[in-house]
Parts: C-alpha cells; structure tokens; sequence
C-alpha cells in the first residue's frame, strides 16, 4: 500500500535542492566543455574545440591510457581479492585471524589517502621496487578490493541460505553448491564490485601520486597539475569524457547484471 | 547388521540391493538422536522407526525440535549422540549430497536464476545422468505436478501454489527412498492448502514413496499422516495413527496439545468392575471406563472432548441415552461461540466448574440453539471419557 | 557439523589470497611508516637513514634500536604548524560532518517517504554523481566558484552584489566542496536505516497525540541513530586526512594535516616527518575507526 500522503512538501523541497546540488555542477562542467570560447565564462557557440585539443596533447592521452590500464588491471585483481574475501567473512563462520582480517578490510574504507599512499610508497622504496604501473595497480587494489569485499558480503549476507542446503541436499558438494547457485545470485553484486573498483581507481589522485614513478603520471596527476595552474577549457573536456566513459560502464554493468539475474539487487553499504 | 563408517557413499550403495529391506526391518531406524546448540538441548534422544511406504507427520510447537531432528534426517546438522540408519546403514554424519534422501524446503528454496525445467534437473544432473534420460524424467516430473506449459518460466514468474509444486518435482525428481517435507503447506493460503493436502497424500500413495512431514498445523498432519509423533522439548511425547492420538492421548500435555479438551482432576473413589468412579472437584464424581493399562493411585484427570458431551434442557431422553449416559450435569450456559458448522456452548456446571460442549448446528434456523444463562443439562458416557495421569 | 560447518571448511581457503595481500600490502606498510617516523633525515634518496637492517643480525638490531628517535615527534609537539594543522584538520572536520548530517538527513528522509518504486530511482540519483571521479567534482566548482565564475555571474545579474565575491580559497568553498564531495556518503546510510523503519511507528505515534516534531523526535530521530552513527563515521574520518579539497578550494593560510604531510613529502622531502605526521594521524583517528569497524561488522554480519 503506497501511501502519498507521507510526502510533505518539506520532503519534496529538500528532495529537489539535494539533487539539483549534486548534479548542477556537473551539468555546467559538461556544457562548457562544448563552449568555444576560451573563457570558461563567456558562451561562444557550440564547439569540439577542447576536445580536438585533448585528442593533440600527448602527455595527456599517454596519462588517461596510464590511467585506464591501471583501472582495468587493479579492478580485476581486486574483483577476485574482494570477492574470495568476502566468501571467507559471510561463509567461512569462525576462525584464526579473522578479527584481523575484518578489520584489514575494513579500514582502508575510511582511512585517509595520505597515510594509505604514504604507508605504500615506503614498502615499495624499501622493497627497492621500480615505481610505475604495477606499484600504482597494486596500490589501487588493496584499497578497491576492501570495497568489493563489502559490496559483495551484503549480497552474501542477503542470500537465503536454504538456496545452498537445496543444492546440497541435490547432490553437490559445498564448493559444486557454490559454483552452480551461489556464484551465479552474487553475479551482479561481484559485477558491481568491478565497477566500483574501476571508477575508484580511475578517480583516485592521491594514492597515485605516491606511488607512481616519474614519467608515468596517471590522468588524475595531470589534471591535478593543471587545475593547480587554474581552470582550462580543455579540462572540461576531458572531465567530460571520463565522465561519458564511466556512464558507459555504469549503464553496460547494469544490463550484464539485469541479464544475468532477475533477482532485486540490494543497496551496498558503504 | 554391520555397521558402516561414517561418511561412505550411501547414495551409490542403497540404491542397489537393499531396495527393498526386508519386512521386519524398516526404512529408517533413528536411535537416540540428540543434539545441542549451545547449552539447548534442541532434541533430546530421540528413536523412532519408520516403515517404508509411510506417510509420517512430525507434529509440534514452534521450538520443539521438529525442524532440528528433520535437518538431521537431511544431514544439515549432525547429531551429537545417536544413530540414524537408513535401510540399515549408518548416515548419521555423512554430508547432504551423500544420502539419497530429498527435501522440499519450507520457503521452497527454488533456484531463482534457474527456470522451472532446470530447477526440476538440478538434482538429475549432479547424479551424472545422461541428457537424454534426464529431458524424460523432467517431462515426467512436470506432468506429476500439472506444470506444463510452465518449463520455462523463472521462479519469480510462478504463482505460489505453482512455485509449491515446482520444489514438490524437483525433490522428487532424484527418487529419493525417503521425502523430507518442511512445513510444504505453510505458505500456501487455506483453500489451496487444502486441496494441495489431498493431492500430496495422493501422490505419496501412487509413488508408493515414504514421506516424512514437518508441521506445527494438526489438522494437517491428522488429515494427512499414517501416524503423528507429536514433539515437545526435543522429546517424542507420542507417536500414535491420528485417531488414536485424538482419542487415547497418552498424556495430558498431549490431550490438550491435540484439539479442544475438558480435564477435571481428581482422584479414584470407586471400582466397580472396568468402571472406575473419580471424585473431581469441578464436576463432581464421574463414571469412567478403565484404561487397559490401568490407574495408579494417586492424582488423575478425567478428559472428555467437548463434541462427546450431549445438551439438552432437561437430560437424555432416548432410553438408551438414559443406560449409556451416566455422567449427566447440571449447569447454565456462561459462553456461546458460534463457528458455522458447530456451535461451542461454555457451560457453569452447578458443582462450580466448567464444561465445554460442541454442538453440530444440523438445522439452519435456531430453534435447538440455547440462550445465554439457559439452564442445561449435559451428559456423556464413560466411554467417551480418558483417565489421565497427572 | 551443521550445514553452515559443511561450507565454512572450503570458505576459509578463500581468506588464503586477500589475506596475504591484505597483510603483505596493508599491515607491513605501516611497520615501515613507524619505522621511518623514528629515523633521523637525511639528505639522500631515500632521504632517510635506514633503521633496520635485518640481515645484520642481532646485535646490530640492537644498535638500531639505540638509534631510534623519538626527534620527528618532538618537532611535531613543538611546532606550532603541526598543532594548528592537526586542530584545524579536526575543527574541519566536525564543522563539514555537522552541515553535512543538517543537509543530507533531509534528503534522506525525503528519499525514504517516497512512494516506494521511486526509492531505487532516487537512490540511484544519488550514488551516480558519487560514480563520477571525485577530482572533476571539485573542478567544477572551481569553474564555479572562480572570479568571473557562473555564481558571481549571477549575483551580478540579480544586483544581489555590486562587485564580484571572492570564493575560491575561502573556507566557504572548501565547506561547499567537502559537502558537495561526501554528502552520498552520509545520505546512504541515513537513507538505509530510514527506509527500514516501519511506517507504523510513526502513524502509531501521532495516534497517541504526538504533534509532527514531536514524531521526529521522540521517534523518528532515535531509531535512526544507526544511520546518523554510520554517516558521521563514514564523512568524519577520510576528512581529517583530507587533501585535495582544501588545496585545491580552501587558502593556503592555514593547512589541514593532509596537506602538511603532502609538503613535507613532496616538497620538504622530510620523509621521516611526515611519517611521524602519518602515525600521530592514525592514533587521532584511532577510535573513530574501531568505532566504524564495529559498525560495519555489525551491519554486514549480522544474522550470523
């Protein structure tokens, strides 16, 4: 039974300004980046300016492919990290360690960047590991598998257990019971992990700072580097096509995971 | 009768020649069963036999064991004392996949990401049948449960009563030599709960399958058991055929657990042959007969079903009512609940306690209705009554 | 053994993985932020003296334990800089999770009374922006909030202002950055507890004569404690540690602890400060974070 009613015009009110907040200053970011003038404040006609001159900044383009490989690689590794660790916590019921694990895996959720960035930087200069790439994926994946990991233990936790008993009681074994039921009703959950762990990653400016090396900034460190010198029309461009890229993943996801399952997908806490 | 480590292959080896166990011997033997969450004792030795072809009812309150002793049979949990054999082997601790026992799950369970056909051949395709014999059984198990035209659909697609019958196929579709039913009927509403009741037992009789029910509903398991065992506290208070546990409760929690009763306490003041007359407080002294096993001395109680008790406004008339009818009482009507079929009256009997009476309303207009502070006269015969202990 | 006994066997071979990772790649990192915190600086690359050397064998760690200094958090007590940067960090901080709990509970209460279908699509309203990266969402702000920015564009128009209001590095742009950033993560947990209650508390508490703010507050407001709990724990801690918003929006007058350590690295490359900053950092943030993971195990475990 709905009931209208509840909804009070304060309701509706703070409803309509909380979002209008939130997505305002995006909706200009991306109308200016079509603005042909080189103020950012005067409108000058519809343009693929910035872009064109986007697409001519080599430094920039290698960044964003930096930036892109990195997502792809970190969000993958953290997507397997995430989703075993999560299994362990919902399923894996008492044992050795596991206060320390839950608690490894918590923390990075809330813990500042600096100390995260910094405490790495210091492991891979005492490792004497060449910085680039792989330092920055492996960074990235420690702190997005910690999201994966909750994203997908509150699907785990959400699910009926009867559905595994029921496979068992069929004739599988608690790993086949996993394989041919669990894993399948998790699908969209794990899917929206990748998703979350990639956008994450391809966000993420201060971790990256510390532990990427010279000459392999990623998108993040360079848009940095630019806003600090003030505002370029060209920004918004790029802004606006990192934000067409992960509208594109968000969109994709969402249709992988309404194929692969009917079922009503909880909200993550995050 | 050797005994077999825990853990075997039972699946494989029942399902070859020991079929058909011999008579004397039955399906399922449990034998002490007891387990313990905690400091609870959920179920608290259990041993019960069960007769191949049976249909059995494990019938109690919420927190009796039922569920616990049902999931032990099931091999969700493993009994901390005791053995389960089935066919006279061991599988007290071997795991679920390993025993070729099935069980329709109390929210059905059905694999949401799976359609009805796939759902159904779950159990077929982890048996390592070949794809053929498989499409058969399935085509099989769908007409069982009058699904066709259903096959595709996702369980979220389904009806509730359709959703019921697809678990129904699904567990039944391994021919398992033992069916675990939980609470099968619990989510269905009461008219197609009805008609489900009178197709499973239908069904349970032409696979000639033995099935083991849980309910906390009585009428459900009276209308569809061989025989009931009533749990309570983790014990088997009574295993008994419906009517006897209706007519002969053994005890008194059993007596007032199954249906509506009157009990009187009281203590034995006479014997006269296989009548025994017990002075009660409420109801005065009462003609019973003796139970075969006897009285001990000491405090009874006199339980009488309120449709044996008979109402009139002045006493038996028939001549054989006036032989018959020993316990005659006086009272006047406190209560009246009229419940369509029946009608309970709430009698103050003179001698200060209280008597429930059924009556069948056999006509439409009220006439033989009694009013409220009526004064009445109820009457049962010795028969009619159980001597309980106390 | 119960059936949850049955998979736990397998389940915990999952833990092998992450688990090595997590302690390999999260817990030892921190062994050496302590251990750098207490070397004494040094003027090469890496600029600090090494503390340990482990294949140096007993004796030698002893010697290396005589060594440790305890200088680098001296200087941090003494310095006003970092005292002021660790109280700023903290004033920052409540301030931004006060306004963002006073703007976000609303447009979690509102979320949670709408007709029931429109809840997913209100939700996902509010994570989307949360999708988009962090970095461009402070950029368009600046692209607002800059001199001749679209605000002061329309202050002007309206003649609610004769002349152009500074905005950017000013507090007011931080507040208005930290809140624009982290106002998904207070309304969603705000949301999720509110969504749960059920409506009859509320119909059943203004049927015994309660007026509407008394509903909210004698019932409403309490059994969302959970969600204000979560929220504030999910804003507050990450905005101590916070840089990029206060270098990018706020004036470089006065610093937050991120950004001190930020310098000291970068700039000053006082590598064993700025550790020292890192660890005084995580001791503020100590309780807090036992605080959250308490919380958060008990919301993702519970039923078990």
């Amino acid at each position: 039974m709905q009931k209208v009613s509840r909804l009070s015009r304060f309701n509706i009110a703070s409803l309509a300004l909380g979002l209008a907040f939130l997505y305002l200053p995006i909706l200009i970011l991306v109308l200016y980046s079509f603005n042909a003038s080189r103020l950012v404040t005067v409108w000058g006609g519809w343009s693929l300016r910035w872009y064109h001159e986007f697409f001519n900044d080599r430094a920039m383009i290698e960044a964003a492919w930096m930036s892109l490989r990195v997502a792809v690689a970190s969000a993958t590794i953290a997507t397997l990290l995430g989703t075993l660790a999560a299994v362990a916590l919902s399923r894996g019921e008492r044992f050795r360690g596991r206060t320390l694990f839950s608690g490894m895996l918590y923390a990075p959720l809330v813990m500042p960047e600096v100390i995260t960035g910094l405490s790495l930087l210091l492991l891979f200069v005492a490792l004497n590991a060449e910085r680039g790439f792989w330092t920055v994926t492996i960074a990235h994946t420690t702190l997005t598998m910690c999201f994966v990991a909750v994203v997908v233990q509150s699907r785990l936790g959400s699910l009926d257990r009867s559905l595994e008993e029921a496979a068992m009681d069929l004739g599988c074994d608690p790993v086949g019971a996993f394989i041919a039921v669990t894993l399948p009703l998790i699908a969209p959950a794990i899917v929206a992990g990748w998703m979350l762990a990639f956008t994450l990653s391809l966000d993420d400016l201060v971790i990256a700072s510390f532990t990427t090396g010279p000459g392999s900034a990623t998108l993040p460190i360079r848009i940095y580097s630019e806003v600090r010198l003030g505002v370029k029309p060209e920004i918004n461009a790029i802004c606006t096509l990192v934000i067409a890229l992960i509208a594109v993943v968000i969109v994709i996801a969402s249709l992988a995971s309404k194929l692969s399952s009917s079922q009503g997908e909880s909200a993550a806490p995050l | 009768m050797a005994e077999e480590s825990p853990g075997t292959k039972v699946a494989a080896e029942t399902a070859g020649g020991d079929a058909c166990p011999d008579a004397g011997q039955p399906l399922l033997r449990i034998e002490g069963v007891a387990k313990t969450f905690g400091t609870f004792r959920a179920v608290d030795g259990v041993s019960l036999d069960i007769k191949a072809g049976e249909f059995f009812a494990l019938l109690g309150p919420s927190g009796c064991g039922k569920t616990t002793l049902l999931r032990m049979l099931a091999g969700f949990e493993a009994p901390d004392e005791g053995r389960i054999l089935l066919g006279g082997k061991d599988i007290a601790l071997a795991l679920p996949h390993e025993r070729p026992i099935n069980m329709m799950f109390q929210n059905y369970a059905l694999f949401p990401h799976l359609s009805v056909r796939d759902n159904i051949a779950f159990g077929l395709k982890r048996a390592g049948m070949a794809r053929a014999e498989i499409a058969t059984r399935v085509s099989e198990m769908v007409a069982l449960v009058k699904l066709e035209g259903l096959e595709k659909r996702k369980p979220d697609q389904l009806s509730g009563g359709q959703r019921q019958r697809v678990a129904l196929a699904r567990a039944l579709a391994r021919r398992p030599k033992l069916l675990l039913l939980d609470e099968p009927l619990a989510a269905l509403d009461k008219k197609l709960r009805e008609s489900t009741q009178g197709e499973l037992m239908e069904l349970q009789r032409r696979l000639g399958m033995t099935f083991i029910i849980v309910t906390h509903d009585q009428e459900e398991a009276m209308t569809m058991a061989d025989r009931i065992g009533v749990m309570k506290s983790g014990k088997l208070a009574q295993v008994a055929p419906p009517r006897e546990l209706y007519e002969a409760p053994h005890s008194r929690w059993i007596a007032e657990f199954v249906g509506d009763i009157n009990l009187f306490d009281g203590e034995t003041k006479l014997r006269d042959g296989h009548r025994l007359v017990i002075g009660t407080r409420d109801a005065g002294a009462l003609v019973v007969a003796e139970p075969r096993e006897g009285v001990g001395s000491g405090k009874l109680a006199v339980a009488i079903r309120p449709e044996k008790v008979k109402l009139s406004r002045r006493g038996p008339v028939t001549e054989a009512g006036r032989e018959t009818a020993i316990n005659i009482l006086d009272g006047v009507i406190a209560d009246i609940c009229y419940l369509g079929g029946t009608t309970t009256y709430k009698v103050k009997l003179d001698t200060g306690g209280m008597l429930q009476a059924s009556v069948a309303n056999s006509a439409r207009l009220d006439i033989d209705a009694y009013s409220l502070n009526q004064h009445v006269v109820a009457w049962f015969t010795p028969d009619d009554c159980v001597v309980l202990q106390s | 053994m119960s059936s949850r006994r049955i998979f736990a066997r397998p389940a915990r071979f999952a833990a092998i993985a992450p688990y090595v990772w997590m302690v390999l790649f999260f817990l030892v990192p921190f062994g050496f932020v302590l251990k750098i915190s207490l070397s004494q600086t040094a003027i090469a690359q890496p600029p600090y003296e090494p503390v340990f050397d482990l294949t140096a064998g007993w004796d030698a760690l002893k010697a290396a334990f005589a060594a440790l200094s305890v200088d680098n958090f001296k200087l941090l007590g003494s310095d006003d800089i970092y005292v002021f940067a660790y109280v700023r960090s903290l004033n920052v901080a409540v301030t931004a999770t006060t306004l963002l709990l006073l703007i976000g509970y609303p447009i979690a209460y509102g979320m949670a009374r709408l007709p029931k279908r429109w809840q997913g699509i209100a939700m996902v309203l509010v994570i989307v922006p949360f999708w988009t990266s962090f970095l461009i969402r402070i950029y368009a702000w600046i692209n607002i909030l800059q001199h001749d920015g679209l605000l002061n564009q329309v202050l002007l128009a309206l003649h609610l202002v004769s002349q152009p209001v500074v905005w950017l590095s000013t507090d007011t742009a931080m507040y208005i950055g930290i809140v624009y950033s982290y106002l998904p993560f207070m309304i969603l947990p705000l949301y999720a507890t509110l969504a749960k209650m059920e409506p009859a508390l509320e119909e059943a508490a203004s049927d015994l004569g309660a007026p509407p703010w008394q509903v909210f507050w004698l019932v409403t407001f309490p059994l969302s404690l959970p969600g204000v709990g979560a929220g504030v724990l999910l804003c507050f801690i990450p905005i101590v540690g916070e840089f990029v918003i206060p270098d990018l929006l706020a004036g470089s007058n006065s610093l937050m602890i991120g950004q001190t350590l930020w310098l000291e690295f970068f700039t000053n490359k006082d590598w064993p400060v700025a550790s020292a900053a890192a660890i005084v950092l995580l001791v503020v943030l100590l309780v807090p974070l036992l605080l959250y993971e308490r919380l958060q195990k008990r919301q993702l475990e519970q039923g078990r």
